[in-house]
């Protein structure tokens, strides 16, 4: 089974990954595409591109949106997570695909609070990389209140 | 000017910290040449032609002598003994190590600075005027704002990786010295019809490929908003900006493409949500940042006599009179003047600065100005609060170093970017074309009798050199693997600003001097009055220029 980073821990995935020509099911993960056509599916992947909007109505029943990045440097995914723990989605919000352990950090602070990396052999040292800084300037949703209202 | 405390100086100190391991891993080659690009060009890291090439951040370009004095202590260990003065007011080092890129980080940690964000598809050094809190023309300093745009952008979690650069700009004055129109945001401190100061921005400028002028997105804005404002406009660039195609990735791209009126509706949409939540500044803290750029300890002087004791010396040494006259500017206090430290000597690149210039530099600024210099997007540097009884013997000291050349605002006074000597981005070379230029037109009579041209060099189109907004500009472009020269006239970065318009077929780089020629005979031929070259373009339009430069020769 293949482990993850979820809430500062190294665990198992419980959940299968996105099958785009797959059937829906338990435990797995969906395309927008699937959960919009199964909208009591509890597991959806955003991908760039992919509008979160349609999630907003279902936050409550969702327990886990996966944001996708297919490239490291495409930064959408940041948005989207920000945006929807701004909005009250408060399942797992899990980064996946190929970004890297230095964006961590960042990804924490707009709310993921799971990271699949695509090579899960170097999770011990990835989890270092959620401690590369001490202190932020911006509000987030990680601290969510800036500095200037902390000093 | 802004002192860290012990929070910035964590984030600094984080920042080294994080950079030496992402280093040492890719050294070790547990990450990729491309997965270590982003990281080292976020520290602002290039890997160019010949060697690596550091840009240092100097925020809205403001440093202090203990700084600069670093900084040549690092060109002198790290590098060959000088910098470049770029045009975001940065600092440059052309030949430093990789490997011993952490050490210099954490040099500059030291005393307060770093490359955060000097480089890379995030949001870049604020720049503003480099005569804030000095000029006479200002409705506010707009230098407590670019540092709170500075803290609120560096390491910002949800824009670190956008779909291209993005450049702020904030500019408090009549005359727009920092060029707020060719931004990705400009920010213009205005009033409003009840006389409350507050924030003009525009968003879309910028040079490059396809140079745009920036658009009203919102005529004034309560200074309470500016930060979540700025981050609604950035989170619409970030979900929409254009990544499948870098030269398309630019926010002016969007704007355009959405139109100004449905991208302020798409801002508008966004700040709904982030409107009036903790980002919004408080009180407390805009005066916090107020409290660091107050008025130095001026000396009471008495305008009149000043003023006479300096026409004497002026009387006296003509040399220094003219100087005076091009190179110094008015001041807001009586008795004091703001000094430009020319780095547009003859036979040196232009902007470069040496580590003894620095050095030196360093001590006038602590001897004659209260420690505190600044460097300007024309790249030269400014003491920006000299006694007027001072200015003699602080010029004879620059002229020692070949630093008080008198050609602030002249032709020779050319913004130049490192071009094909350096950078591997461009086509063509720029400062020889420079070098060229100014040994042509070093006569200075001549030079005067020109009156302000600003001439923009860029050996590319990424338009380092600004040559879209040069009231002439000169573009490296490559065909068939050899170096030409597109000139193009009557750009502006002023509040009118334009974008030049292209003459004609591009030089060779041994005709451009002879091309400068025509084009500069032509003005003066036609100019009515006291008319500037820009003035003489508007009204002629480029026809007469043409047809001179392309004339056959019989």
């Amino acid at each position: 089974m293949p482990r993850l980073i979820k809430d500062g821990a190294i665990v198992e995935d419980a959940w299968l990954p996105v099958d785009p020509e797959g059937e829906p099911g338990d435990n797995r993960i969906h395309t927008l595409a699937q959960w919009q056509a199964n909208p009591s599916a509890n597991a959806v992947q955003l991908e760039p591109g992919d509008e979160p909007w349609p999630l907003l109505e279902a936050l409550g029943s969702l327990e886990l949106i996966a944001v996708n990045f297919p490239v490291f440097t495409d930064g959408r995914g940041f948005s989207y997570a920000r945006e929807l723990r701004e909005k009250g989605y408060t399942g797992e919000l899990r980064a996946t695909g190929h970004f890297q352990r230095d964006q961590m950090t960042y990804l924490r602070r707009v709310g993921c609070n799971a990271f699949a990396l695509d090579d899960d052999s170097k999770l011990e040292a990835a989890l270092a990389s959620l401690q590369d800084f001490s202190e932020h300037y911006q509000a987030s949703i990680e601290p969510e209140l800036p500095l200037f209202r902390r000093r | 000017m802004y002192v860290y405390d012990a929070y910035d100086q964590r984030i600094v100190d984080d920042r080294v910290a994080q950079y030496r391991d992402q280093t040492a891993r890719y050294l070790a080659g547990e990450i990729s040449e491309e997965q270590f690009l982003p990281l080292r060009l976020q520290n602002g890291l290039y890997v160019q032609r010949l060697a690596p090439m550091l840009r240092i951040a100097v925020p809205y370009g403001l440093l202090n002598s203990t700084q600069l004095r670093k900084l040549a202590e690092i060109s002198r260990r790290y590098d060959k003994g000088y910098a470049h003065v770029s045009t975001r007011q940065n600092f440059q080092l052309n030949w430093p190590q990789l490997e011993e890129v952490p050490d210099i980080l954490a040099e500059l940690a030291s005393v307060q600075m770093h490359a955060i964000q000097t480089s890379g598809n995030c949001i870049r050094n604020t720049t503003t005027d480099q005569y804030a809190g000095v000029a006479t023309d200002e409705l506010e300093d707009p230098r407590p704002y670019c540092e709170l745009i500075r803290q609120w952008s560096t390491l910002h979690p949800e824009f670190a990786f956008l779909p291209r650069k993005f450049k702020i700009a904030v500019c408090a004055t009549e005359q727009d010295r920092a060029a707020v129109h060719a931004h990705d945001i400009g920010l213009e401190l205005v009033k409003n019809d009840a006389g409350e100061v507050g924030f003009r921005v525009l968003a879309g400028g910028g040079l490059g490929r396809t140079p745009m002028i920036g658009q009203e997105v919102c005529p004034w804005l309560e200074k309470k908003h500016l930060l979540s404002y700025l981050e609604a406009i950035l989170r619409v660039y970030n979900l929409y900006g254009r990544r499948d195609n870098k030269f398309k990735a630019r926010i002016k791209i969007l704007v355009k493409a959405m139109g100004v009126e449905s991208f302020r509706d798409a801002v508008e949409k966004e700040w709904a949500s982030l409107k009036d939540g903790p980002t919004t500044l408080t009180d407390e803290e805009m005066d916090r940042a107020r409290s660091f750029f107050t008025e130095p300890a001026y000396r009471t002087i008495d305008a009149v006599s000043a003023e006479a004791e300096l026409d004497a010396q002026c009387t006296a040494d003509p040399i220094f009179a003219n100087w005076v006259r091009r190179n110094t500017v008015s001041h807001r206090k009586a008795g004091y003047r703001i000094v430009n430290v020319s780095l547009k000597a003859t036979g040196y690149a232009p902007g470069d600065v040496s580590d003894k210039q620095m050095e030196l530099i360093a001590d006038l600024a602590d001897e004659y100005a209260f420690g505190e210099l600044r460097t300007t997007h024309q790249q030269n540097m400014v003491l920006a609060d000299v006694e007027m009884a001072q200015l003699y013997s602080l010029w004879q000291k620059l002229q020692a170093a070949a630093l008080a050349t008198p050609n602030i605002g002249y032709l020779t006074d050319l913004i130049c970017c490192p071009g094909g000597d350096y950078c591997s981005l461009a086509n063509a070379k720029s400062i020889p074309v420079a070098e060229a230029i100014q040994a042509r037109f070093e006569d200075l009579d001549y030079l005067y009798d020109l009156g302000p041209i600003e001439l923009n060099i860029s050996g590319c189109m990424n338009a380092c050199g600004h040559h879209h907004i040069g009231h002439i500009g000169i573009l490296g472009v490559d065909k068939k693997g050899q170096e030409f020269y597109q000139v193009s006239l009557g750009g502006s970065q002023d509040r009118d600003a334009s974008l030049g318009k292209i003459l004609g077929p591009s030089f060779g780089q041994e005709e451009m001097p002879d091309v400068m020629e025509k084009l500069l005979t032509t003005y003066l031929d036609l100019r009515e009055e006291e008319e500037t070259f820009l003035q003489t373009y508007r009204r002629v339009g480029i026809d007469p220029f043409k047809e001179r430069v392309y004339a056959k020769a019989h």
